[in-house]
């Protein structure tokens, strides 16, 4: 038999508060985590900037749902918007470019017990993240993917962004952008996620009702919630600005949120177009479905160890 | 079988038997005649018998149709190559029996399907040619359909005849290759096989039985480089994976994806190879080590990815199974020349480990060792295997598994407090906590591919830059310093050492049996760990004239192949050169010792200024 060079060992935890077990929190004692507590860097956005009024309805959210300090996860991609995780006192990652969703299925498919909040911008999710949203939608992996939708690359100051209205000057279209923007709401009903709503970051108590309700939902959840550039697309979202003269308008109560027909209707209204749930549906998730083929398949294994698992797989290559 | 001359004359009851301590059969056909099931068929025999065997395949990359080859090396000795020439030639058709004619060594024997072979005149005088019409026997046998399907089985039944296989033990395995098919299969298949055993070849002069094999104890298990990667990926505790279909890589996906459900893991085909490698990477962030792998071209998709797992010091097992590159380049031949792109691909100081398994059953310790180094060194780890070793078969010893199988669950204890880049850290090592660990001081760690501070936080700081860059290198100084000193096969000192990497082991080992039969003193060692490389090395070089590195990929720029040109660089030796094939065919001892007889001859380039003009 080979001899391993680097052995199995137990990883012991390093550094100054090394192995050193906490006391244990009984449910009873928790609180509520306040703002204080959830709050970490400060945020490194422009004065002004939508997405302040994200993070303030996360941190809300996260006290209001109660959810456990350790439970939190947190993950992003690429972008201003994609800063996210550090702001947040919690477990978090700020992934590579447009492949937040990737990393946060890994996570949500391997850890039943984690919802994943995924945050980034319009160039992550539908420039070169398109690939990873259109499949993790049609997956329908458990976790919430809020999209701070500016029309514009902010990071990176002012280059076109996949949902750049035609016309817009920008530093890469200094005559006005040519290409057909995306609609955010189609691509992602067209995708099959189970979930899609819309909202805006002048709207916060319609954010966090939609927040509460992407993390109720059971499946791939998304949230196109318009967040204007102060700096590079100023003015962008009036439309959408009752204080600015513009029309908020909910989705009608007698909306159908199943029918998929309606959703692109609502979808296809002209700018400011409706705000709230376009659609949501009860389709089983991956998460679910590999759970199930797991349970079959741990079922017929019965209470064999994992090595004589494999060992009857090896007698049959004897 | 080298030392049989040509027979005797045949007489009553039989042709006589000799004893022969190994053979090689080369079996030639197209794709679809089921050649790789004969080949296999006889690989589980000789496992079963106790016997050592190796294999060796090309499969066009055709979507369907063209020829096809299996080699298998059957001894009761230790077998380390598929062999340089073939004592028996299966072949099914005139362009087998062309394309492979050569192969088979003066004497050998030409089995061929006089239905569709036509012998050359020339060649008779060369080789001993027995003609049996295996398609329309076999269409016979099976009561007449018109198809030749099964005239592999049938060949099968010749091929035990000759070499006085366990017929028995044959017969078992056909039954349980087959078994849970429609019962006609089964049928249909030992009917063809027994008609083949049972057929009176006309012009067999001589038969043979090998010499019975000598091992004992555990009892050996016959399996693919691919499975057995599989497997040693399970056994290290691997629990969730992600991949995208590409040749060869697939097998082991498919494998993991069938397997992983019974031991609570799962496996995701994704879109894309980036979704592959962030999946897995989003995984091992969850808490517990995943794999991802591919194949050439995947690799390179690969690589950014790979550049945050560096800097987030991600603990991650990526499978490389190369081919021939660069591009689609060759999808179905070996080739070595992954080396760079494995230790260096990507932009930015982006360090991670790198090892290469030697055999079939290197594959499956090697899996479990890259495991633990990930884990220890909270570092991505690329496991380079190849063509080569992936697809062929071998014997091993059955590992004991109670002893090899490891736990690897993440530990969620809650701790007081923690940060993952601490720079005061004992062993100066990054531990991650797994998402849903609570830290009682409520400050929680992130994970970025920006530089950063202990706790994980974005930091500009030119000097943090510098603190962080050293940290994520000393780990791997560490690692080479850990590591064994490779072993040398032969004597440590002498003219020549040969140096290898990956699948070159077994043909490196054997050139050194026959170099030193021969009265040379050529040595050979075997480097698993490739980045870093371990520290032991250097004093093996230490003791000849000569350092040959015999890779297959091509000499680069400078005149020195891929782990060549790293050697120089690490050990700044002229002695170093390379010895390099980009063929897509594993190296036979005899090209390998040619070349490095001629290589001496050549004085060397102290600078490296001049190219190896032999090469």
């Amino acid at each position: 038999m080979n001899t391993l060079a680097i052995p199995h060992e137990r990883l012991s935890r390093t550094g100054a508060g090394a192995g050193i077990a906490a006391p244990d929190l009984p449910e009873g004692e928790r609180k509520p985590l306040t703002k204080k507590e959830t709050a970490a860097d400060h945020p490194t956005w422009c004065p002004g900037c939508g997405d302040f009024s994200v993070l303030a309805f996360y941190y809300r959210l996260i006290e209001k749902r109660r959810i456990p300090h350790e439970k939190i996860t947190t993950v992003a991609g690429i972008g201003c918007s994609s800063r996210f995780p550090y702001f947040v006192q919690a477990h978090g990652a700020h992934y590579i470019h447009g492949r937040a969703l990737s990393f946060a299925s890994g996570i949500s498919l391997s850890r039943p017990d984690l919802h994943v909040f995924v945050f980034g911008g319009d160039g992550d999710a539908f420039s070169i993240g398109g690939n990873h949203f259109t499949h993790t939608a049609r997956r329908n992996i458990k976790l919430t993917y809020v999209v701070m939708d500016n029309w514009i690359y902010g990071l990176t100051k002012a280059q076109t962004s996949p949902t750049t209205p035609i016309g817009h000057k920008s530093k890469t279209d200094v005559w006005g952008s040519g290409d057909r923007p995306v609609n955010p709401m189609k691509q992602a009903i067209s995708a099959g996620a189970t979930f899609v709503a819309r909202t805006a970051a002048t709207n916060p108590n319609h954010i966090l009702a939609m927040m509460e309700a992407a993390m109720d939902h059971d499946g791939f959840s998304f949230i196109e919630c318009l967040s204007e550039c102060i700096e590079f697309y100023p003015g962008s979202f009036d439309a959408s600005i009752p204080r600015k003269g513009g029309v908020f308008k909910t989705v009608p109560p007698e909306h159908d949120v199943t029918d998929e027909f309606a959703a692109y209707k609502l979808a296809d209204e002209p700018f400011p177009g409706s705000f709230g749930i376009f659609y949501q549906q009860k389709v089983p998730t991956k998460n679910a479905n590999e759970a199930k083929i797991i349970a079959d398949h741990r079922a017929k294994v019965g209470d064999l160890a994992d090595w004589q698992i494999l060992q009857k797989s090896f007698d049959r290559m004897k | 079988m080298s030392d049989l001359g040509l027979a005797t004359a045949p007489s009553d009851p039989g042709p006589p038997v000799s004893g022969i301590p190994e053979a090689v059969i080369r079996i030639a056909g197209n794709s679809q005649d089921g050649i790789q099931a004969i080949g296999g068929f006889l690989a589980r025999l000789a496992g079963r018998s106790e016997q050592e065997v190796m294999t060796f395949m090309t499969i066009p990359s055709t979507i369907s149709g063209g020829p096809s080859l299996f080699q298998v090396r059957i001894g009761s000795g230790e077998v380390l190559s598929a062999g340089d020439e073939s004592d028996v030639l299966l072949c099914f058709y005139q362009h087998s029996y062309e394309g492979n004619a050569a192969a088979l060594k003066e004497g050998g024997i030409v089995l061929y399907d006089s239905d569709h072979v036509h012998p050359k005149p020339e060649w008779e005088m060369r080789y001993r040619h027995v003609g049996v019409p295996i398609s329309s026997l076999t269409v016979e046998a099976i009561g007449g359909t018109g198809r030749d399907r099964g005239k592999n089985l049938y060949a099968l039944g010749l091929i035990a005849k000759m070499f006085h296989l366990d017929v028995k033990k044959l017969t078992r395995l056909i039954e349980e290759r087959f078994a849970g098919k429609d019962g006609s299969v089964v049928t249909n298949a030992l009917a063809c096989f027994t008609s083949g055993y049972g057929h009176e070849v006309q012009n067999l002069l001589e038969s043979f039985a090998f010499f019975p094999g000598e091992k004992g104890g555990r009892g050996q298990v016959v399996m693919s480089g691919n499975e057995a990667l599989a497997y040693g990926i399970i056994a290290a505790g691997v629990r969730f994976g992600a991949g995208y279909p590409i040749t060869p890589w697939s097998d082991i996906m498919e494998l993991l994806r069938r397997e992983l459900p019974k031991y609570g893991g799962t496996f995701v085909q994704t879109e894309d190879e980036i979704a592959a490698v962030s999946m897995a990477i989003g995984a091992s962030y969850a808490g517990r080590v995943a794999v991802t792998g591919s194949s050439g071209p995947g690799i390179s998709l690969k690589t950014e990815a790979l550049g945050w797992a560096s800097m987030a010091e991600m603990p991650l097992l990526i499978i490389d199974v190369q081919r021939g590159g660069p591009s689609t380049g060759l999808p179905t031949n070996v080739e070595q020349s992954d080396l760079n792109v494995a230790c260096f691909g990507g932009h930015g100081d982006s360090p991670r480990v790198v090892l290469a398994p030697a055999s079939v059953e290197d594959c499956f310790y090697t899996a479990i060792e890259a495991v633990n180094i990930a884990r220890k060194f909270s570092t991505p780890v690329i496991l380079l295997t190849d063509q080569g070793i992936a697809t062929r078969i071998e014997a091993f010893e059955a590992p004991d598994l109670a002893k090899v199988c490891q736990d690897i669950a993440p530990d969620f204890t809650a701790v007081t407090e923690h940060k993952p880049y601490d720079l005061a850290a004992v062993d100066g090592i990054t531990r991650h906590l797994a998402p849903g660990t609570r830290v009682a001081n409520g400050k929680y760690p992130v994970v970025t591919g920006l530089e950063h501070d202990e706790l994980g936080h974005p930091s500009g700081s030119p000097t943090m830059h510098v603190v962080m860059t050293a940290k994520r290198r000393a780990k791997y100084r560490k690692l080479a310093s850990e590591l064994p000193t490779p072993v040398i096969y032969g004597p440590p000192e002498g003219e020549i050492l040969l140096v290898g990497w990956g699948s070159v082991l077994g043909p490196l080992r054997e050139a050194v049996k026959q170099a030193r039969a021969a009265g040379d003193a050529v040595s050979a060692v075997h480097v698993k760990h490739l980045h870093p490389l371990p520290d032991g090395l250097g004093e093996v070089l230490g003791g000849f004239l000569h350092i040959f590195v015999v890779e297959l990929n091509d000499e680069g720029f400078y005149g020195y192949g891929q782990l060549a040109a790293i050697l120089r660089a690490r050990f700044c030796d002229p002695r170093i050169r390379g010895i390099n094939k980009t063929d897509g065919l594993t190296w036979k001892v005899r090209e390998i010792l040619d070349r490095a007889r001629a290589l001496t001859l050549v004085p060397t380039a102290g600078n490296g200024a001049s190219l190896n003009p032999l090469s």
